[in-house]
């Protein structure tokens, strides 16, 4: 598996209010989430963005509330992953729950530039920005962490877990 | 190996026999619950997985607090999902409005959660627990619905940071300051992943009320959970709501802490977080002329009885200014009762303010006071992002009840003694 895409690059501790602010929350359809991702942060981002794009980001993504219409939002939007130099923990797990893909790199959430595209390689964890010919190395997830996202999300994993009991 | 209360918990709800720090775990979860915006998504999960029953009907419960009352069709249907599946499941506990409250002030209050459990909350402020010593955290909508099937949740075994208060608190210096004053020292990603356990001879000369609000703030510098030990404090609260048994689990002295850190609270004056971050904190004395429209006092934060009784001391006699609005949000039926036994909800609205029946609402501009373009509130609730209480362009000053009393007084950031 490879993921290609264009870089929309934001700062450090973008927060759950950001990623879909609290006015959408009184539902949890995808489709409507999706469209307000980010929107207090960049105007139309979800207008703007190609699908298979990427974020790439500093510090703490994800900071703030546990809702998972964040990252639920994020994957609608046609978003591919995310690259960070650290994620919130509820972000992470709710991430990983999902199958939203994401990384920890710092490199590379130094590394790259708005509008660079990238070529992304997750199971060798391996980041290549191609418009500037860099490579990047991920830091490795946990065995069980990769178990899960293999599975598909928490919910595949879970049902597979209660099959083999 | 010593350990700290945090591994002691986590040992004592999975079936290792020795933890290493970092390690992936599945634990067995005392109680579990979500509310309004998370229960539906968990519901979800819950069915796609198959299952027919939740895990134990005594140990879940679903809080519709953040929207309601209903504050438009769509959070009515959700808070409706909410109440089908309490119902069909046959939950134990279930509160429709007039007995519902903020979830972290209801579950404690109704002795639903205890010390030495591990609970797991969809929702990031469930660290509020951690002040009975119980481990709380905060998770997503998934890992929600899959403990109801399962019972279970996978952990990984954090790190500790151990922060010990001493010194003597100055008049007006509560929780909220020195949480802000804490977050301030070490960042929003200070604790990230970690456990911030609070100790030293001040939390333990600290009521309950400041305490859930010290641990209730740990998620906001990306803390896995915060934690007290009980004592005979904690144990005093637990007598008047609950019979359950329950097991005390303490630090061993020579537990291993990632860091620890000693803070002398002598000179921390009431704080005031500015915007868009909770751990830009400042003392009350260096904020000069800030101009308000409302201010809010409520929340999972600071909407207990002792903060009540804080701002009624000093909104007693006195009126809000002109161009603020005050709303006034009791946590709990029970903490409204009381504050109206009291007499406080007379002070209250003899003042000129608004008394707002328990809800979330204008913490995360849901409803009940959401701030239009530019304008600026300060509020005893826990987030100041960017157009967390309204427009994007609008701002919130963190502060405790006290601050947030003096100033729709007058009108401005202002400390109790200007008022008093």
């Amino acid at each position: 598996m490879r993921i290609i895409g264009k870089v929309w690059k934001f700062g450090n501790h973008i927060d759950t209010d950001i990623i879909i602010p609290a006015r959408y929350l009184n539902t949890s359809d995808p489709n409507e989430l999706a469209l307000h991702c980010m929107e207090d942060y960049v105007r139309d981002f979800v207008k703007k963005i190609s699908p298979g794009d990427i974020i790439i980001a500093g510090d703490n993504f994800g900071c703030g509330s546990s809702r998972e219409h964040a990252p639920i939002a994020i994957k609608e939007a046609g978003i591919s992953c995310v690259i960070a130099s650290s994620f919130a923990r509820i972000f992470f797990r709710n991430a990983i729950n999902i199958g939203l893909p994401i990384f920890e790199s710092s490199e590379a959430s130094l590394g790259v530039l708005q509008g660079d595209e990238l070529e992304v390689f997750p199971e060798e964890g391996i980041i290549k920005n191609i418009t500037q010919n860099r490579v990047f190395k991920t830091n490795p997830m946990p065995v069980f962490i990769q178990s899960i996202i293999a599975s598909g999300g928490l919910v595949e994993y879970t049902k597979k877990e209660i099959e083999r009991r | 190996m010593e350990k700290s209360i945090t591994e002691k918990i986590i040992q004592s709800h999975c079936d290792k026999k020795e933890l290493r720090r970092g390690e992936l775990i599945k634990a067995k979860v005392d109680f579990a619950f979500a509310n309004d915006i998370t229960g539906p998504l968990a519901i979800s999960v819950f069915n796609e997985i198959g299952s027919k029953e939740v895990f134990d009907r005594n140990k879940i419960t679903l809080i519709a607090d953040h929207f309601t009352p209903n504050k438009d069709i769509k959070s009515a249907e959700q808070t409706k999902i909410l109440k089908e599946f309490s119902i069909a499941q046959n939950l134990n506990y279930y509160y429709e409005l007039g007995q519902v409250g903020i979830e972290h002030a209801l579950l404690p209050e109704k002795g639903l959660v205890l010390p030495g459990q591990l609970i797991i909350g969809a929702d990031s402020h469930t660290p509020t627990s951690g002040a009975l010593g119980a481990l709380a955290i905060g998770v997503g909508s998934t890992d929600l619905g899959v403990t109801m099937a399962t019972g279970e949740v996978w952990l990984k075994v954090p790190e500790s940071m151990k922060f010990i208060y001493g010194g003597k608190l100055n008049r007006w210096v509560g929780g909220k300051d020195l949480i802000l004053y804490t977050i301030s020292k070490i960042g929003v990603d200070g604790a990230n992943y970690r456990v911030m356990e609070f100790a030293g001879e001040v939390i333990k000369n600290l009521s309950m009320d400041n305490r859930f609000t010290m641990c209730n703030m740990a998620i906001e510098a990306g803390a896995k959970s915060g934690i007290i030990e009980a004592d005979e404090i904690t144990e005093k609260y637990l007598h008047e709501k609950t019979e359950k048994k329950y097991t005390i689990l303490k630090s061993d002295p020579d537990a291993e802490y990632e860091k620890v850190i000693e803070i002398d609270v002598t000179d921390i004056e009431p704080q005031v977080a500015f915007p868009h971050l909770p751990e830009n904190s400042k003392g009350i004395s260096e904020v000069k002329d800030i101009l308000i429209d409302q201010s809010v006092i409520g929340s999972c934060t600071n909407g207990r009885i002792e903060d009540l009784r804080i701002a009624a001391e000093i909104l007693k006699n006195n009126k809000v200014n002109k161009r603020v609005r005050l709303i006034i949000i009791p946590a709990t039926q029970q903490i409204y009762l009381e504050a109206l036994e009291e007499g406080l909800l007379k002070i209250f609205i003899e003042s000129g303010a608004v008394v707002s029946p328990p809800t979330c609402g204008p913490c995360l501009g849901g409803h009940m006071g959401v701030l239009a373009k530019g304008e600026r509130a300060v509020s005893t609730t826990n987030r100041n992002f960017v157009g967390r209480m309204g427009h994007p362009e609008s701002e919130i000053y963190l502060a405790g009840p006290a601050i947030a009393a003096a100033s729709a007084i007058t009108g401005k950031i202002s400390s109790p003694e200007e008022v008093i």
